[in-house]
């Protein structure tokens, strides 16, 4: 029997873009280009106006840490608990959920609003998942 | 909607709750229904309008032998029954439909017909949080928690106090699962969930149902029972990913479900008598006490631990025990309304003297959907 493996993102139509640039080593969101609304989870149109016209970019990767929890039961498959489960709010507006790397797992290390910055985690050949780790610097 | 013009004539929960190993999830439903219509004095030919969530209504209605003219299958999570309320006092107006039957049961804990809950990997839920270790509500629930804390300057202590009123209510409640009482120290002792969370922070897993009858106003007044008017409703959705909440510092689910209610009731807070919130979790009544109007949040977790909400108290809050005490299969909404009803009857086990306003406040998946409902035993 393998080891139980973290859940796999799978990527669709609207996300692919996403997912291709963790491979890449990029963080992109997504900007409407008629109300310059920065938005995330990924989708072809903006939800704050509805234009169809929207861009991909490359964010910065730079963002604080907005909240957290520290999972000790039950844990997910692919995870040892004490695991934080954490939200972390990009330079950029959007939030999104992550694990925090680079730093123990307590209440005490886990600083709300401490800087982060985006580390690629590639999980095989399809997915490379967007972790955060405390900035340096 | 206008106020007081469709009432509940039927109310009840299924027979036992808690641990209750011989029945499916599907006969706990038949079982609440069954036990609603005979509160009713009804036959299940009475029934033309049916809700609920989770299973289907085709489902349960083709159990209980029910032949409906108008359904609603709204599931939105626990505050479904919320919804359904709303929904249904929409119908008997508009004369769909004469007599509505909500149910909801939930095999919770014994798990048997109930189907196991799965997060598709190309769902955004599945893209976007999954692959972050999330794994059950006492994963996800609590995410808002140490922002809102940071926000408004709530405390640990203030939090545990939660439980340890809510146990207070559970005492004076023979039907509750836990009634031994507990302190601040014993919850912020108690193992460790998902932090800032602890065990007595959780809810219960249980097994249970309810269901609830409504008609219209004036067809209620010929039914065995008092009469519970719906005196005013609200609903609304967030998202199902508890990250993408446009805040952590309040609910707006809540924020635009609650004063919908208030409204339509025509009443302020100082009118309320009684009240339930939610609470799956610790932080609920917390945001719940906010996002009503209640008082400003950052006074929440002060007025619950000076005991303002407990057995006495000035705003009676979770008098059943609530989720944290009483029962949660998971989708406790309908014990919420139960309790409600029960104090606008006047024969709540720990029951409010003269109460005649409830106000009763559903979330829905983490923060995904909400429900409110104000009661009245006054037309
Ligand atoms: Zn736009």
């Amino acid at each position: 029997m393998a080891e139980p493996q973290r859940a796999r993102p799978k990527p669709t139509p609207e996300t692919q873009h996403f997912w291709d640039g963790t491979k890449a080593g990029e963080l992109r969101l997504q900007r409407c280009d008629a109300c310059a609304h920065v938005y995330f989870p990924p989708r072809p149109f903006c939800p704050s106006c509805a234009s169809r016209k929207v861009s991909v970019f490359k964010a910065s990767g730079k963002g604080f840490l907005y909240s957290y929890v520290i999972n000790h039961r039950p844990a997910a498959p692919g995870f040892t608990p004490p695991y934080a489960i954490a939200v972390v709010e990009l330079d950029e507006g959007p939030r999104m959920m992550s694990n925090i790397i680079d730093c123990p797992q307590t209440p005490e290390a886990l600083e709300l609003d401490m800087k982060l910055e985006v580390a690629f985690q590639q999980l095989d050949d399809r997915i490379t998942l967007p972790l955060f780790r405390p900035a340096k610097g | 909607m206008r106020k007081n013009q469709v009432a509940v004539v039927g109310a009840a929960e299924t027979t036992e709750l808690g641990v209750v190993p011989n029945m499916s999830q599907l006969q706990l439903h038949a079982d609440a229904a069954l036990n609603a219509i005979a509160d009713a004095g009804l036959k299940l030919s009475d029934i033309d309008g049916f809700a609920t969530a989770v299973e289907t209504p085709q489902q349960v209605c083709h159990y209980l032998g029910i032949k409906p003219t108008w359904v609603d299958g709204t599931s939105v999570g626990g505050c479904s029954f919320m919804l359904h309320v709303r929904h249904a006092a929409a119908a008997i107006e508009a004369g769909l439909c004469k007599t509505v039957l909500i149910t909801h049961a939930e095999s919770g804990k014994s798990m048997i017909g109930k189907q196991p809950r799965f997060t598709a990997a190309d769902s955004l839920n599945g893209q976007f949080e999954a692959p972050f270790g999330v794994y059950g509500p006492p994963s996800m629930f609590p995410i808002p928690v140490l922002r809102f804390m940071k926000t408004y300057g709530i405390t640990h202590e203030q939090l545990a106090s939660v439980a340890v009123v809510q146990r207070e209510w559970a005492a004076k409640n023979p039907r509750a699962m836990m009634k031994d009482p507990i302190t601040v120290n014993d919850v912020l002792n108690s193992r460790m969930i998902a932090y800032p969370f602890r065990l007595l922070q959780c809810c219960l897993v249980t097994d249970g149902g309810g269901a609830l009858i409504l008609t219209s106003a004036d067809r209620a007044r010929d039914f065995p029972r008092k009469p519970v008017y719906i005196m005013g409703t609200g609903e609304s959705v967030e998202t199902p990913m508890v990250s993408q909440m446009e805040t952590f510092n309040s609910s707006r689910a809540f924020k635009t479900a609650g004063p919908l209610a208030f409204q339509e009731a025509g009443i302020a807070h100082k009118d309320v008598d009684h009240l339930m919130i939610y609470d799956a979790f610790a932080h609920l009544p917390l945001f719940g006490l906010g996002d009503l109007g209640f008082m400003p949040h950052e006074e929440t977790g002060k007025f619950i631990a000076d005991g303002n909400t407990r057995p006495g108290g000035r705003l009676p809050l979770n008098t059943n025990g609530g989720g944290l005490s009483y029962m949660h299969s998971g989708m406790y909404g309908m014990y919420a309304l139960q309790e409600s009803v029960r104090q606008m009857r006047g024969i709540a086990p720990a029951q409010v003297a003269d109460a005649k306003i409830s106000v009763c406040h559903g979330v829905g998946g983490m923060f995904a959907a909400s429900g409110t409902i104000v009661f009245t035993n006054e037309r």
